[in-house]
Order: C-alpha cells, then sequence, then structure tokens
C-alpha cells in the first residue's frame, strides 16, 4: 500500500524504522519489527545507516514484506552511481516495493569506512527525476524499459527546524518538482517551528510525516544538539530527563516526551514517523499516549 | 590553468541583465585562451540585445592579490556595472567572486579538465575542472568543490550552524551560495529551474 494512499484516504499515516544488521542474522531486526506490527502502516529500512556498512535494505525489504509488513525502502546516493541506484530500483519494484524514502545521504566520512570514495553520482533530487524517469518507461540516459513500466510511492526527507530554514524549502520544492509525493521529517522537539514550517509549506500540498526520535539519555539530547543538523533539543526538555533518573532510565520520560510532542504537533501534519533507535518496544506504548 | 571554451549565447543571454562589464583573463602563457570565439561570442550578445558596457582584461585573476589591485584600478568600470561576465578559469571566477561579494557574476567558459596541470597559483578555491560551469546560476560559488557532496540541486540535511557535517571547519557550501543570493538580492529561480545531473564525459579527456 502506497503511503500517499492512506493520506488520501484521511488516514493519519504512522510509520516506524529499523535498521539491518552487520551481517547476516536478522533476528534482532525481526524482533524490532514485530514491536511495531499492527500498530504501524509501514517500516522504514535504513540504507548504511550513518555511513556504516551494513546488511542491504533491499533484501531486509524483500524479507519484511515476505513476512506481511509494508516497507519503505531508503535509498541513498553515496554508495551508489546512477546505474546501480537504477538497478536497485527495477530489483525493488520487480519484488512489490512500492515505498521509497530518497535521500543524498550521509557522507563517506561520517561513518566506519572512511577510506572509502564518495559517490554522490546523483543526489536526492537527480534521483527522484531517475524514479520518475523509469516509471515513464524510461532510464535516465533515456533508454526505453522492456515491458511494463515499474510503479513507486516517492518519499523524501525535510529538515523543519534547520536554520536557516530557506535553503531548505528550496530543496524540498526541487523535490516536489521532481516526482517527490510524500516527506518525512528530521526529528522534532520543538512543536512551535514545526507550525511555522508547515504553513510555509502548506501551497506545497504534499504530505509531511513528522520525524519523532524517542530521547533516551540527557547525554544524547546534547549530542544531538551539539552534532545533528537541524536538531535541536530545546532546555526544557532536558531538565525533564535530568529530573528523575530512574524515570528517565527506563525509558519512561522518553515515552512522555514523545508522546507529547506527537499530541501536539498531529493537527499539523498528515502522519508521524518513528525513529526509536533500538528502543522499537516502546512505539507501541508512545503511539497509544499519543491517541494515534 | 588551463583549457577553457566559451557557452553559448542562448545560455549566457538570459542571465545578463542590465549592463554588462565583459572580463577575460589572459593570465596562463600556457594556456588556450579562444580569442576568435570569444570575439564571435560578444558580438552575437551584442546583436541579441545585451548592454556590454565595457571590458577589462585581469590577468591571472586566480592570485588574490593581483585581482585585488585590479578591483581598484577598474573601480569605476566596475561600480558602472550590473553584471560582471568573467572569462576563466573556476578558480579565477571564484577569487573574483570571493573579494566582490556584491557584484553579480556570471560564468562566461567551461574549464576542461587537462591530466597533469596542477594551476598556476596555488588557491584556496578549487576548480575540478567539470566542463560545465555552473557558476552563472551559483553565484560565483562552486557547488562540485565547496560542496563537501559536490551536490548540484541544494543544500544537503547535514549543515550544522553553517558547517558542513564532515568538518566543524569547513563552510557549507550551499549555505555561502544561500548567503551570497540574499545579499545580492538575487532570485533562485535560475537554481530552482530544472534537474541538474553531471556530465562526467566533460570532466576527462
Amino acid at each position: 500500500m502506497k503511503l500517499t494512499d492512506l493520506t488520501r484516504l484521511g488516514k493519519f499515516v504512522v510509520t516506524s524504522e529499523v535498521g539491518p544488521p552487520k551481517g547476516i542474522n536478522l533476528d534482532k531486526m525481526l524482533q524490532e519489527a514485530e514491536y511495531v506490527r499492527g500498530r504501524v502502516a509501514a517500516i522504514n529500512v535504513t540504507d548504511n545507516q550513518s555511513s556504516v556498512m551494513r546488511m542491504g535494505g533491499l533484501a531486509a525489504c524483500k524479507v519484511l514484506k515476505d513476512k506481511g509488513f509494508e516497507t519503505v525502502f531508503q535509498l541513498t546516493c553515496r554508495d551508489r552511481n546512477r546505474l546501480a541506484l537504477q538497478s536497485d530500483l527495477l530489483s525493488a519494484a520487480m519484488f512489490g516495493i512500492e515505498n521509497l524514502l530518497l535521500l543524498t545521504g550521509d557522507h563517506i566520512v561520517l561513518g566506519d569506512h572512511k577510506d572509502a570514495k564518495p559517490v554522490f553520482d546523483l543526489d536526492a533530487v537527480s534521483l527522484a527525476h531517475a524514479v520518475k524517469r523509469l516509471e515513464e518507461g524510461f532510464d535516465l540516459a533515456g533508454n526505453k524499459l522492456d515491458g511494463e513500466a515499474p510503479r513507486f510511492c516517492k518519499g523524501a526527507v525535510v529538515s523543519p527546524c534547520a536554520e536557516p530554514l530557506d535553503p531548505q524549502l528550496f530543496k524540498m520544492e526541487k523535490k516536489i518538482k521532481a516526482g517527490v509525493e510524500f516527506f518525512q521529517t528530521q526529528a522534532v522537539y520543538e512543536p512551535e517551528k514545526f507550525e511555522k514550517f508547515m504553513k510555509r509549506v502548506k501551497d506545497f500540498g504534499v504530505p509531511v510525516y513528522v520525524g519523532i526520535v524517542v530521547l533516551k539519555t540527557v547525554g544524547m539530547a546534547k549530542f544531538m544538539n551539539e552534532n545533528v543538523a537541524g536538531i535541536h533539543v530545546p532546555d526544557t526538555l532536558i531538565e525533564e530527563l535530568k529530573k528523575d533518573k530512574e524515570k528517565t532510565k527506563s525509558g519512561q520520560t522518553g515515552v512522555e516526551i514523545s508522546a507529547r510532542l506527537i499530541k501536539e504537533m498531529k493537527g499539523m501534519c498528515q502522519g508521524v514517523h518513528m525513529m526509536p533507535l533500538g528502543w522499537d518496544d516502546k512505539v507501541s506504548k508512545i503511539l497509544e499516549l499519543a491517541g494515534v | 590553468m588551463l583549457i577553457t571554451k566559451v557557452k553559448t549565447k542562448e545560455e549566457l543571454l538570459p542571465s545578463l541583465t542590465g549592463r554588462v562589464l565583459v572580463i577575460p583573463c589572459l593570465g596562463c602563457a600556457q594556456s588556450f585562451f579562444p580569442v576568435e570565439e570569444f570575439n564571435k561570442l560578444k558580438a552575437e550578445l551584442k546583436a541579441a540585445g545585451a548592454n556590454i558596457t565595457s571590458e577589462v582584461v585581469f590577468d591571472y585573476m586566480c592570485r588574490e592579490d593581483f585581482t585585488e589591485r585590479r578591483l581598484e584600478i577598474y573601480g569605476e568600470q566596475l561600480a558602472a556595472a550590473d553584471t560582471v561576465l568573467i572569462f576563466s578559469c573556476g578558480v579565477g571566477i571564484q577569487t573574483f567572486a570571493g573579494l566582490l561579494a556584491e557584484k553579480k557574476i556570471v560564468s562566461g567558459s567551461d574549464t576542461f579538465y587537462v591530466p597533469g596541470f596542477p594551476g598556476f597559483t596555488p588557491s584556496l578555491h578549487d576548480c575540478e575542472q567539470c566542463g560545465e560551469c555552473r557558476m552563472g546560476l551559483t553565484f560565483g560559488i562552486c557547488p562540485v568543490t565547496a560542496c563537501s557532496k559536490g551536490l548540484l540541486n541544494g543544500q544537503c540535511g547535514g549543515a550544522k550552524n553553517g558547517k558542513c557535517e564532515v568538518d566543524k571547519d569547513m563552510e557549507c557550501g550551499w549555505q555561502r551560495i544561500f548567503e551570497r543570493m540574499t545579499a545580492l538580492k538575487g532570485s533562485d529561480k535560475g537554481l530552482k529551474e530544472g534537474v541538474q545531473i553531471r556530465d562526467y564525459k566533460k570532466s576527462s579527456l
């Protein structure tokens, strides 16, 4: 099922995320997926997340699909040139994987193979354009595809709390023009900034699913404030994490904060994208508390 | 550096607004400067309505001290111009843009790859000799070399406080492009149009 079809039907779209293992044992990933079974419309599968080499997302999507999960196949431009990207897209279509999340990707030097060659032959915009061309029955070089053309639901990302915001909005518009149909966002901890962002993108007419990363520790919040682009965890939330150490350690504080954020923002957008980073067992509780 | 080829009238004309000052760099003795094509292009642009009001030569534009001095010498011509049309390698254009933040710059030529030629002047600016100079669109800042990923269609999500995700001391190239666009009161219309994809055939011999 395409995520945008759910939005068209008036449904509030909830997605979550898993990362393939660094190895070939899928037990942990499948357990994480089971935690959210029935609670989410689809599960994103990351692509060498944070530039760390892992099992391929396409294979993981196929395994999840066979177990009855709808997936969102994440595809970055860091590790593959335009031939490899298009080839993987055709493979995904052949497996019946419809939802895509098209990303530029983190730089190689942030990961565990710092000496590798960064590709970036395409970027998120030109990749969306390439997908559109495949859907029209042609590859990027203009050659005709044999037989039936693939059909996808094309997603991309945007960072609503980035400063300055204009370059992000510019890119968002370019992505839409290139064929992107929905957006999942970077983690948001500032609903008032998100509200302003949503006002500015209202006329774009594409569904936005707000990103939620569950806060695990004070250190994690501070680390993100220092190092992660487009994320600012306000002091009030950091204080809340500090207040009751046991409660924070058990995950309860993070669950409550996440649920509250979703409650505040669910009326502003068309869905929520959970990035539990291993705390998949808490997603169900968060959604329940948030009333979605 | 190196080998340049002048762009076409069709590519340049839409960006040549107002009074146009033409600046060729004839610096590198080894370089091939396409004089004939350059003169022909100027005639074509004039015939098509471009308001080319004057022309001055900036030899070795890549050398910051030379260019700084010439900006003083030709202050009058520069002040009178709305658009500066530059014919140099990518390093020259970026050196010029870096010294004159408030002037609209259009790149008149493409710089092609020459193996074994390391460049004439050591510079902080870099030209990858991609053979399809986009700096007329990107306000004199090269997205291929100023962005760590060489992104052509805008900023990625990795910039924090204006710095690149690969290095906290490196400015985000796309943020620089936007800042310069804002300073020039420029429009992002040109940048927004179409999907930019590199043609790697042009960056090798």
